[in-house]
């Protein structure tokens, strides 16, 4: 019933977490400026994050692959975005 | 258009085998009140609500969806070294039998989900307070789960979604004084 996948260093799942923590006050962000769309400060926090975020995306995917489809991130190689772990095995 | 993004919204982490755990978790992936629900619920709402809610609908859809993967994986991870014995034992000797170690839509007693759970009126008052006392539910179920578990690592998880549903409700509640604000508006003359 399972798979064998190869042992993940610790440093993906910092790298990861880094990534993770600026998603999610960008989520929070954006549904808080979807009520409250005259809060200049927080649109402003949204767009220096917005800045930030694609550094620690970049420095992700160099690592460890594309974290999207369609084109949407750089691929290299052809399993580059088929290739184990999926984040549920992660 | 949908795009995917090849990582979990928060870490799921499980500090031991669980398979009872997993066969309640599995309310929030196919219940009434679950993940599943959520997503589609808003998604589909946000086709017929006033124009200043859409985005927030569907920002929220989009979140539920990220939830339902952590839903699946903290029971992937809760049951992946159990034997089948192990399963029959957490009460999980049905599901196995139809679907081996496969997840599928049902809520923790094995009803199949349906889309009598979720609403659409076409009205942004009642489908908005139907969201709001969605979320409530949602958060109260989190609640019975964390209850549920001495598993800090999993409970730490289940507190992350448990919070964002009163997130989600708070932003409900908002996009509801903002459409009263409107109506209170459009009454002067």
């Amino acid at each position: 019933m399972q798979k064998k996948t190869k042992p993940i260093p610790q440093v993906y799942y910092t790298t990861l977490e880094e990534l993770q923590a600026a998603d999610f006050t960008l989520l929070e962000l954006q549904l808080y400026l979807d009520t409250h769309p005259s809060d200049e400060k927080a649109l402003q926090q949204f767009k220096e994050l917005t800045e930030q975020r694609v550094g620690l995306a970049a420095n992700y995917e160099a690592k460890y692959g594309p974290l999207q489809h369609y084109g949407r991130s750089k691929v290299a190689h052809i399993t580059d975005w088929t290739t184990s772990p999926w984040p549920w095995e992660v | 258009m949908f795009i995917y993004e090849k990582k979990l919204q928060y870490p799921v982490k499980v500090s031991k085998c669980d398979p009872q755990m997993a066969k309640y978790l599995i309310e929030q992936y196919g219940g009434a009140d679950g993940e599943l629900a959520a997503a589609l619920r808003y998604m589909n709402q946000r086709y017929t609500i006033p124009d200043k809610v859409i985005g927030l609908l569907t920002d929220i859809s989009m979140e539920e969806f990220s939830h339902l993967e952590m839903i699946a994986t903290m029971i992937l991870k809760l049951t992946k070294d159990a034997t089948v014995e192990q399963l029959k034992e957490a009460g999980l000797g049905e599901a196995y039998v139809n679907h081996g170690g496969a997840l599928f839509y049902q809520n923790a007693a094995g009803v199949p989900w349906t889309a009598s759970y979720i609403a659409a009126k076409n009205d942004p008052i009642a489908d908005l307070y139907e969201d709001i006392a969605a979320e409530e539910k949602a958060r109260a179920t989190y609640q019975w789960l964390i209850d549920m578990t001495d598993d800090v690592d999993l409970q730490d998880s289940l507190k992350f979604l448990r919070e964002r549903e009163i997130v989600h409700s708070m932003r409900f509640r908002e996009a509801v004084e903002m459409l009263k604000e409107d109506r209170e508006v459009q009454k002067v003359f």
